[in-house]
């Protein structure tokens, strides 16, 4: 893949992304409440969008296109979120290959849509600044406290996934695309 | 009904002009014997519709159908209203997501509506005569005064003008968790089976505490959630048998004499995943929406996103046939995910010989295809072009080559117009399409009763 189409992809998957929080979030607030089946598919397309974007960065890394997406992202963001910038930025840099390889066991998300505030532990707050975000933070992922077994949960998080110890890119951007809009 | 008959004569109804979300009709089915017509609304509303006999005698041949038999509102009752859910401080809409109608087994008819959580069965009852000549009481009903009663008299019973009165029987409620997709009315004309995103259930008609639970996907973990229920429907014939879909685009045919719970299927139908063409939207587009068993039971009708297929129960490696109802769409799956389109449920419907099986699309069309001949025709259900009697215009899509006049272009579709909900007589080729908050009725002149050709 050349390293254009790869940044359209990217751009697509992100945009994709965008977009299937805003629904997610939207879905919240509809009459007759959460509804599985839709939120399931909008769970696979996030999931999607999140694996081809990961492919896609992965075959620009070689290339060294690393750095040149993430600047436009910093430099459009920085007002929003100006803590987490640097310290994500060199955990990637040097986990990158780490968390590449690992990527399907520790590369996951927790979609939380209704515990999100409570169950947030601290260490995982203090890198979660949510800046201008705060006003509607419900739908970022999170780590979620571990439910105790037999607890049950309802509306569930549909993508099931669980962020790993090097915070992985799409968070990133996700944390960034959340507030742009 | 072929595209190119002659002069077939179309009927049409139209109904409920007025745009308000409460009327957006959501479910459509005629009775077994067709001569009654459901239709719920997202007001929990329910409509019938009779249709009107001719008078009989000379017309009875086969093939004749005399100038009426059109439908005509039978009766209107409120069936399910807004309702809240108080622990989970959840609203449980009041649409109707389903109707079914029971085998009429009295003079009564009896049908089952629901909405997200509860089923309800209704008795729908004429009373043409009513009692006359009380002691007590006088005609308005008012008590009389006892020094005025000088005889006794026994009540007759007078003939007054017909009355429908719909009474609720039973009610059928706390069975789901999650949003109630199906209803089927199982062979044995004992029992239902009703279905959510997770789990299935089966009930007695006549007891309403408890259901028996045979179907349950429900994971350990909700995390591990991969994939939900999103129809399922007995099989006309086998009352031990029936099927479910899945958001996977895997059907399960499960043997309700194999075990009590019918969680490992008797078969599975899926077909292979075209690799080649996978997409962000491959999961949306490959759930299934629909499906129907045909009416010899044989075979299975299913509708995904962009096509149509069937399969036979014989086989399940894959579909028998698949029909492409808007593969022009394929290109735009990416603006269909962000204004909602791509999540629409579009359902599908054999005629009553399965010869001809037919769904919905957008733009006010719907298409039925030829299973003989595999051809595909698009019509469409928009008032501003036909009149009562008029012919039933051919649509097209154009999607290249040589553009004919009236051809459509791709991107003049209105995606707002889409006919999701449908229903075919059982014996005559009627079909009954609802178009947002219009009902439209098709009748076939030339061939009112279905014949392969």
């Amino acid at each position: 893949m050349s390293a254009t189409t790869a940044m359209e992809v990217n751009i697509e998957a992100r945009r994709i992304l965008a977009v299937s929080i805003s629904k997610l979030y939207a879905s919240r607030t509809q009459r007759g409440g959460l509804r599985l089946h839709r939120s399931l598919l909008l769970s696979l397309v996030m999931k999607s969008a999140r694996d081809i974007y990961h492919s896609s960065r992965e075959s620009e890394a070689p290339s060294g296109g690393l750095s040149v997406p993430e600047e436009p992202m910093e430099t459009s963001s920085s007002p929003v979120l100006p803590e987490p910038q640097p310290e994500p930025l060199s955990d990637r840099n040097s986990s990158e290959t780490a968390t590449e390889e690992s990527d399907s066991k520790v590369d996951d998300y927790d979609f939380d849509i209704i515990e999100e505030k409570e169950n947030l532990s601290p260490a995982r707050q203090s890198r979660k600044r949510r800046g201008k975000a705060s006003a509607a933070p419900d739908f970022l992922p999170s780590k979620r406290a571990r439910l105790e077994p037999g607890e049950e949960r309802y509306e569930a998080p549909l993508a099931s996934c669980r962020v790993g110890a090097g915070e992985s890119l799409a968070t990133l951007s996700l944390n960034q695309v959340i507030p742009a809009f | 009904m072929g595209e190119d008959a002659e002069s077939p004569k179309i009927n049409h109804t139209f109904l409920r002009d007025y745009v308000t979300e409460a009327d957006v009709i959501s479910t459509v089915e005629f009775n077994q014997t067709g001569d009654l017509l459901a239709t719920g609304d997202k007001g929990g509303r329910v409509v019938i519709f009779q249709r009107e006999t001719e008078s009989k005698g000379v017309t009875e041949e086969a093939g004749e159908v005399g100038d009426s038999g059109e439908y005509n509102v039978y009766s209107t009752f409120q069936s399910h209203e807004p309702d809240f859910d108080y622990l989970k401080s959840l609203e449980i809409e009041e649409k109707i997501n389903k109707i079914r109608w029971l085998p009429q087994q009295n003079a009564a008819h009896f049908l089952l509506s629901t909405n997200d959580k509860t089923v309800k069965l209704w008795k729908v009852s004429e009373r043409d005569k009513r009692p006359e000549g009380y002691n007590l009481k006088d005609e308005e009903g008012r008590i009389k005064d006892v020094s005025t009663i000088t005889s006794l008299r026994v009540p007759v019973l007078r003939p007054t003008d017909l009355m429908v009165e719909v009474r609720p029987r039973r009610v059928f409620a706390n069975g789901h968790t999650y949003h109630i997709n199906s209803i089927s009315v199982n062979s044995d004309g004992e029992t239902y089976l009703s279905a959510d995103d997770l789990r299935i259930n089966m009930w007695h008609l006549d007891i309403t505490d408890r259901s028996f639970n045979i179907v349950d996907i429900k994971p350990a973990n909700m995390e591990d959630l991969t994939e939900v229920i999103t129809a399922a429907e007995f099989h006309p014939h086998h009352c031990h048998l029936f099927v479910y879909s899945s958001s996977k685009g895997t059907l399960r045919l499960c043997d309700m004499r194999a075990s009590a719970l019918c969680d490992r299927h008797t078969k599975l139908f899926e077909e292979p995943e075209d690799l080649g063409s996978r997409s962000f939207f491959s999961e949306i587009i490959s759930s299934v929406s629909d499906v129907k068993f045909s009416h010899s039971g044989r075979y299975l009708l299913t509708r995904d996103y962009l096509t149509a297929k069937v399969w036979d129960l014989n086989m399940d490696k894959g579909p028998v046939e698949t029909y492409q109802v808007h593969e022009y769409l394929r290109s735009k799956l990416c603006s269909l995910y962000e204004n909602d389109c791509i999540f629409d449920k579009f359902e599908c419907v054999w005629n009553s010989s399965d010869s001809v099986i037919m769904t919905g699309a957008y733009n006010s069309f719907f298409r039925m295809f030829d299973r003989e001949t595999g051809r595909g025709v698009t019509l469409e259900a928009w008032r501003e072009n036909s009149k009562p009697r008029a012919v039933l215009r051919t649509r097209r899509v154009y999607t290249g080559g040589k553009r004919r006049r009236g051809d459509v272009g791709v991107d003049s579709l209105d995606f707002t117009k889409k006919i999701l909900h449908m229903a075919w007589h059982p014996e005559e080729n009627i079909i009954a399409i609802a178009a947002t908050n219009n009902l439209y009725i098709f009748q076939d002149r030339v061939n009112p009763d279905a014949q392969t050709e």
